[in-house]
């Protein structure tokens, strides 16, 4: 059963996930950027 | 020449690899990770650590990808400076800010199980300072390489760097054992030293953490391959 009760603790915990969460959204939106530009700018220039 | 499985020296074929081995290792990222965090919030506290040991089921396995980041940015840079295989050089781009985020994401969830169990965010402590002087690394070499406009210039000078930068990985490693240190000793690999209600979170977590890495690599490799592309293309069009 999930154990959501950090208590004192909440103030480390929660942005301790909170950050984890973010780093994990940049990293992901960072690398499907840079895949989709350069797929798009290599698609761009050889088709001319 | 080292013999290179054809999908990882063929860009053709590499291409068509990791079409469907990125969004594989995302999905089976995803699973192992909701598997690790539902297991790892049914544990009970610990008993030193209290609530506080939840950190560690995202501390830990960042900290691990940290170094094994870096060992394959390492091998990536050897092999691209020693036998100039043709993806290795983008492959070890490709992971530097893979293992900076990872590394920052350590120190940051590292300082906040500090404050409440040690008392303090930061100590200039071996391992923690040897994990910032990998960071320093990380970012360097991503700075050498944006600071360079010819690319095999920027290749082997960051190739350099970041062979230079596996000196401090031992020192990651070791350095709970060289030196007196207020960080915990390893606990991961040493049979019995975590009960298994913290132990079996804590390697989905890492599983979790390595499959995602797997696959965002797989994407920034193919971002790479594509800019690589994208530049001949440009250069190609300016001579014609």
């Amino acid at each position: 059963m999930l154990d959501l009760d950090v208590g004192k603790y909440a103030a480390f915990i929660w942005p301790a996930y909170a950050i984890t969460a973010l780093a994990f959204v940049v990293l992901i939106a960072g690398a499907l950027n840079h895949s989709r530009r350069w797929k798009k700018r290599a698609e761009e220039l050889s088709s001319k | 020449m080292i013999p290179a499985p054809a999908f990882l020296s063929n860009p053709e074929r590499f291409m068509a690899f990791s079409r469907w081995a990125a969004p594989l290792f995302g999905a089976i990222a995803v699973v192992l990770a909701l598997t690790g965090l539902w297991l790892g919030w049914s544990a009970p506290p610990d008993y030193q650590q209290g609530a506080t040991v939840r950190i560690m089921f995202i501390h830990v396995p960042a900290a691990i990808m940290a170094s094994v980041v870096y060992v394959f940015l390492a091998v990536a840079s050897f092999l691209a400076l020693v036998f100039r295989h043709v993806l290795a050089d983008a492959a070890a781009e490709a992971a530097a800010p893979l293992g900076a985020g990872l590394t920052l994401l350590a120190l940051i969830t590292g300082s906040l199980w500090g404050r409440p169990m040690w008392g303090t965010w930061w100590v200039w402590d071996a391992r923690l300072t040897s994990v910032l002087v990998l960071f320093l690394f990380y970012v360097a070499y991503i700075a050498l390489r944006a600071s360079l406009d010819d690319e095999a210039k920027a290749a082997r000078a960051s190739a350099i760097l970041a062979l230079v930068g596996a000196v401090n990985l031992p020192i990651v490693h070791w350095s709970v054992t060289w030196w007196n240190s207020l960080h915990q000793g390893s606990s991961m690999f040493t049979p019995g030293a975590l009960a298994p209600v913290y132990a079996k979170p804590l390697y989905l977590m890492m599983l979790a953490y390595l499959s995602a890495f797997g696959s965002l690599w797989l994407v920034r490799i193919r971002g790479e391959v594509w800019r690589r592309r994208a530049e001949a293309a440009a250069v190609r069009a300016a001579r014609a």
